[in-house]
């Protein structure tokens, strides 16, 4: 049985504004100069749709600098927290229970993850992102942890891939602090998948120079748009 | 050799690799890095003087030496226990192999960048002395010293990523061998775990248990970016601090890392 899920993680105030769908992306942008130059911003005249239709227009900027790369972080990190919620409430057919500690460990873990980017981003922080895990099966254990292996290998590359677009030694480091967990989660999963077997840092993610993947926002983003419903702008990243 | 005439050794090849650097641009570091590192080693003088300018791409090949050290003392540690017939349970063979096929590739890697700058393989005793007897003739000994050094590893090279912020593509390498380590670090974890059958041994670090305490000290912060996360999210002291890893500076490494090191 397949679970549709579509999720809306926090709501923005809600107005219906029809005349939203004529605002061209880019006058909006520019309209919003001040609040985009410091960072994120929400398109609060943008407001959420409550008459069926997906919010299209809503369109999430991650911001510029070192706080762009953190909403960027802190966007994964909301979708990763949404998964493992959801793999919880409505575990798989056959979770043990060494498989239910783990993943419960990994939920709160990206629980933490999530609401110490937004505590940390502050005003700067995107809002809650609206989910869509429609392709995943939540009661079949190989749809679970395929999925949740493709989010933590993702999770790293991106990592992996943002720590040098990041201009402060502190965010740095805490990029660096999260990362090894989110490849401590990676290498669990996979042996899940496969126990005992090289796939924990297989040769699917790590190079013949024993170097694991690093991917740029320009890769990542595209890659976990599927289980994204709000658009998201990553225009104005360091690149 | 101690651990000391090693940061010596790296404090000299800081200097000489200074002057060969004095062209490099930050982008084709590397390539010009491997090109002209076989020039003539420029007087100490000289390269005091360098070592102002060129201060950001000498702490790269500081940084670059003490992952090498690091990664040596792993290297030698697989492949000796990889080596031996009775040591590993077939079970997990699939596992160590791989670990020890990637910590020589570290060396490879780190070699190849650092050329003629590289430090010296140290000599190793794993047992630590006699701390701990016959790790390469009883398998619990072995991962729990597998664990100890990856996860040792993982701290010592998220401590060094502020270091090599003025070096975008060496931090970047840095970031793709630590989330490696990270990956061994978990799963010699999970063994421990299951040969001890020790299910508070956990993929990822609960406060700052563990042993030896060197290696998990500090792993209980719950301040970060300045701030006090205990109880975020609703979730526990050990949930928070277990998705957080917590860097170790050089001299906690080198601490740790010179027990196994022959005196």
């Amino acid at each position: 049985m397949k679970k549709t899920t579509s999720t809306k993680l926090s709501s923005n105030s809600s107005e219906n504004n029809p005349m939203l769908d004529m605002v061209n992306r880019r006058f909006f942008l520019r309209s919003a100069g001040v609040a985009a130059a410091t960072g994120a911003f929400v398109m609060s005249a943008c407001t959420d749709k409550t008459d069926g239709v997906d919010p299209v227009e809503q369109v999430v900027d991650l911001g510029s600098g070192d706080i762009g790369i953190l909403n960027y972080a802190y966007a994964l990190e909301q979708l990763e927290a949404a998964f493992y919620m959801q793999v919880i409430m409505t575990p798989y057919t056959g979770m043990t229970a060494a498989e239910t500690s783990i993943l419960t460990d990994i939920r709160d873990h990206e629980i933490v993850h999530r609401d110490f980017f937004k505590a940390a981003l502050g005003a700067a922080a995107i809002p809650g992102l609206s989910v869509n895990f429609s392709s995943i099966d939540f009661k079949s254990r190989a749809s679970v942890l395929g999925t949740a292996k493709v989010f933590e290998d993702t999770g790293v590359a991106a990592y992996n891939g943002a720590g040098k677009l990041i201009k402060d030694g502190g965010y740095l480091l805490l990029a660096g602090k999260i990362v090894s967990v989110e490849a401590r989660h990676a290498a669990i999963i996979r042996d899940l998948l496969a126990p005992n077997t090289i796939d924990f840092a297989g040769d699917d993610v790590i190079d013949n120079n024993g170097l694991e993947a690093a991917k740029s926002p320009s890769v990542i983003l595209p890659a976990v748009a599927p289980f994204i419903t709000t658009k998201i702008s990553a225009n104005n990243l360091p690149k | 050799m101690n651990i000391f005439k090693i940061i010596d050794e790296i404090k000299q090849v800081d200097g000489d690799a200074l002057g060969r650097l004095e062209h490099a641009t930050r982008r084709s570091f590397m390539t010009k890095f491997s090109r002209s590192i076989t020039a003539a080693a420029i007087p100490t003088v000289m390269a005091s003087v360098v070592n102002k300018a060129y201060a950001q791409s000498a702490a790269a090949v500081d940084v670059l030496n003490y992952a090498l050290t690091l990664e040596y003392l792993e290297d030698e540690f697989y492949k000796l226990g990889n080596a031996s017939a009775t040591l590993i349970p077939a079970k997990y063979k699939p596992v160590f192999t791989q670990i020890g096929k990637h910590e020589t590739q570290h060396v490879a890697f780190l070699k190849g960048a650092l050329k003629t700058a590289a430090v010296a393989k140290p000599t190793f005793d794993f047992s630590a002395g006699g701390t701990f007897p016959n790790p390469f003739g009883i398998f619990d000994t072995f991962v729990f010293l597998s664990h100890a050094l990856e996860d040792t590893g993982v701290r010592a090279y998220k401590g060094q990523a502020g270091a090599l912020l003025n070096d975008p593509q060496i931090l970047e390498y840095a970031l793709q061998v630590h989330s490696v380590e990270a990956r061994h670090a978990a799963k010699s974890r999970s063994i421990l775990s299951e040969i001890r059958n020790a299910p508070q041994i956990k993929p990822w670090i609960t406060l700052n248990e563990g042993s030896p305490a060197p290696v998990y000290a500090g792993e209980d912060n719950t301040m970060q970016g300045g701030k006090e996360i205990n109880g975020i999210g609703g979730k526990s002291k050990q949930a928070v601090t277990e998705a957080f890893d917590e860097p170790l500076t050089k001299d906690q490494v080198l601490a740790i890392a010179s027990l196994f090191i022959k005196k």
